[in-house]
């Protein structure tokens, strides 16, 4: 037998090549901080993950734009002169849905990193507790702003296929958009602060609810007091103290919403003032918060 | 590799490093020291994420206080404890990881599938990191660190939790990643007998001072013992006193063992100890137990533990300290 025949069988064996060193491109800090926030936002719909963590976010989805698309129908159909329901006021009628999709996916987006100890893992790459931190905010606000614009986005087409009035449909849609960025910020903060701080993801959910929703509950029962003894001064003061009263304050003062507040009492443009810094102030602090959080577990 | 100057770290009540100057040159490096000695300490300042009190370290040539950055870019980490999320897959994960180093797309995703052949994971690496054995762990936290083809890996207690078998396997695969890979490596442990077959250099710190930092090969031959077991005869009733006496009496050091634990594993209570002096030390017993007519059981190099080390550190700490005053 000559000797090549007996290297010949290994041809069709699948070599192993040894170690391949990597020479290619090194995209540094800033291109790991964008591939974070794609990762999260995408999580926070349940794009890259099992089809298990995709119902919610998506159902919420559904549920959101369903309400604006039966009234760009209604609309649509009996040739009304204006939308049921104004622009801004979509999310602060529709806030249990908002909340709901906070609670579920901001422990998601961040206790899992925490609980499971990953943390030190990104902080031993070049991104640094402020990308993370950037990162994951940008993300989960991100995610609320597609939430809660996208159904206003349905208003808006609807409204035109409707033929009605250019100019004071695409003020309003402007309008409402100012504002649900206002809220995306503001309930991103908040919703990652409970969560940051509540490394079970269980009670990260419970939290989240808790803090939105007893928050408006108590807001709403006084503000109900103080329209019933003719307060109401106070109810727009009262307004500061919720979440989801912040956000009306604020357009109601300065983005021609109307108040949802009872009777209709929203803060003038002295008190709206106040309200924006307080709105300010929350988004500024719950950052604050978050990079005071992850400055503990670092490695 | 690693360079440290007087390296310090305080922290308002512990002293974590004190004055700690090392040179650790390319190869595998195994950094030894009691829980609490400050191995952790000085891998969060060699990755630049926790400032030094004083003192200055420099990590492959690039100085950890102002370039933290492009430090974590070059160098991998494993941290000692769990760190990895139960349901992802480990590719998930370590393609994650890799676009967090800095790895493009696709760069990642083949870079992932590479290492984690490499690491010894196969078709598992598709399921859910939740189902995986510790060793499997093990291995997707070491590739997640070898994922970027980091040119130095920092490795925390790799053999934290796995059996035996396990441990050798995993320390087989850090030998590889110096040899076959190119990477240099420092690994910590408490246990320095593991270490020791695995690094060129073995650093160990205690208290965060430097005990003792030199090459394996010095190391074995200052503290090396051999471990020799014979068999009694009708000649000599008692080969191990035979054989002791007859090697007192070549000059060499001996002690019995007796039933020390670890040894007891091993069913035997009749152990001698002789210090290695140099080469020759091997003939020596050799002809003793042969010209005893006993029967050589075995002679094995005994396996340091970490006890002997600061006992030897100590002895030499107080003659410096009583030197000095």
């Amino acid at each position: 037998m000559p000797p090549e025949s007996l290297t010949a069988p290994a041809q069709d064996v699948i070599h192993n090549i040894g170690y391949r060193n990597y020479s290619g491109a090194r995209l540094g800090r800033a291109y790991a901080r964008r591939s974070l926030f794609s990762q999260s936002l995408r999580g926070a719909y349940g794009l890259g993950r099992s089809t298990k963590s995709k119902v919610l976010p998506m159902t919420l989805f559904g549920v959101m734009c369903a309400p604006a698309a039966i009234m760009v129908a209604v609309a649509v159909a009996t040739k009304a002169t204006k939308l049921p329901l104004e622009y801004t006021r979509y999310a602060i009628v529709l806030q249990a849905v908002i909340g709901l999709y906070l609670a579920a996916q901001a422990p998601q987006s961040v206790s899992r990193d925490l609980r499971f100890k990953s943390i030190p893992l990104y902080f031993s790459r070049p991104i640094e507790r402020v990308d993370y931190v950037v990162a994951k905010f940008a993300a989960m606000a991100s995610a609320l702003f597609l939430l809660t614009a996208a159904p206003l986005l349905i208003l808006y087409v609807g409204a035109l296929l409707a033929k009605l009035d250019f100019a004071t449909q695409t003020e309003g849609f402007a309008q409402g958009l100012v504002s649900v960025v206002l809220l995306s910020l503001l309930f991103a903060g908040l919703g990652l602060v409970v969560a940051a701080v509540t490394p079970r993801r269980g009670f990260g959910v419970a939290a989240v609810i808790a803090v939105l929703t007893i928050s408006y509950g108590a807001v709403s029962t006084v503000q109900g007091i103080a329209l019933a003894r003719d307060n109401t001064d106070a109810i727009g003061w009262i307004g500061l103290f919720s979440p989801i009263t912040l956000i009306d304050g604020v357009q109601t003062a300065f983005l021609s919403a109307t108040s949802a507040f009872p009777g209709g009492n929203g803060p003038g443009t002295g008190a709206g003032v106040v309200y924006v810094v307080v709105l300010l102030a929350l988004i500024a602090g719950s950052f604050g918060l978050l990079m005071r959080r992850y400055r503990k577990v670092g490695l | 590799m690693i360079a440290t100057e007087s390296l310090s770290k305080r922290f308002p009540r512990v002293t974590a490093l004190d004055r700690l100057s090392v040179d650790i040159t390319p190869g595998v490096t195994g950094l030894v020291g009691a829980n609490g000695a400050g191995k952790s300490t000085l891998i969060k300042i060699l990755l630049g994420l926790s400032p030094a009190t004083e003192g200055r370290a420099t990590v492959l040539g690039l100085d950890v206080a102002t370039e933290g950055g492009a430090i974590r870019e070059r160098v991998g980490y494993m941290p000692e404890h769990d760190c990895l999320p139960p349901d992802v897959s480990a590719t998930e994960f370590v393609v994650h990881m890799a676009r967090m180093s800095g790895l493009p797309a696709t760069a990642a995703r083949e870079r992932t599938a590479d290492t984690l052949r490499h690491v010894g994971l196969y078709e598992e690496r598709y399921r859910p990191i939740g189902g995986y054995s510790t060793g499997m762990k093990q291995r997707v936290k070491l590739a997640q660190a070898l994922v970027h083809d980091p040119q130095l890996v920092l490795l925390d207690e790799p053999t934290n939790g796995l059996d035996p078998v396990g441990r050798d396997e995993m320390l087989a695969l850090i030998r590889r990643v110096h040899t076959d890979f190119g990477i240099s490596v420092l690994v910590t442990s408490h246990l320095l007998g593991e270490l020791e077959r695995t690094c060129d250099q073995v650093v160990v710190i205690d208290g965060g001072k430097l005990l003792r930092s030199s090459s394996t090969a010095e190391f074995t031959q200052a503290t090396g013992s051999l471990a020799v077991e014979v068999t009694d005869s009708d000649a000599c009733p008692d080969g191990t006193a035979a054989l002791i006496g007859a090697l007192a009496a070549a000059g060499l050091t001996v002690q019995p063992v007796g039933r020390a634990a670890e040894f007891a594993a091993a069913g035997s209570g009749h152990v001698v100890l002789v210090d290695v002096t140099g080469d020759d030390t091997y003939d020596t017993v050799r002809d003793a137990v042969t010209d005893l007519g006993l029967g050589l059981v075995r002679m094995e190099q005994r396996r340091h533990r970490i006890a002997e080390v600061f006992q030897t550190a100590d002895s030499a700490h107080e003659r410096g300290s009583s030197d000095a005053a």
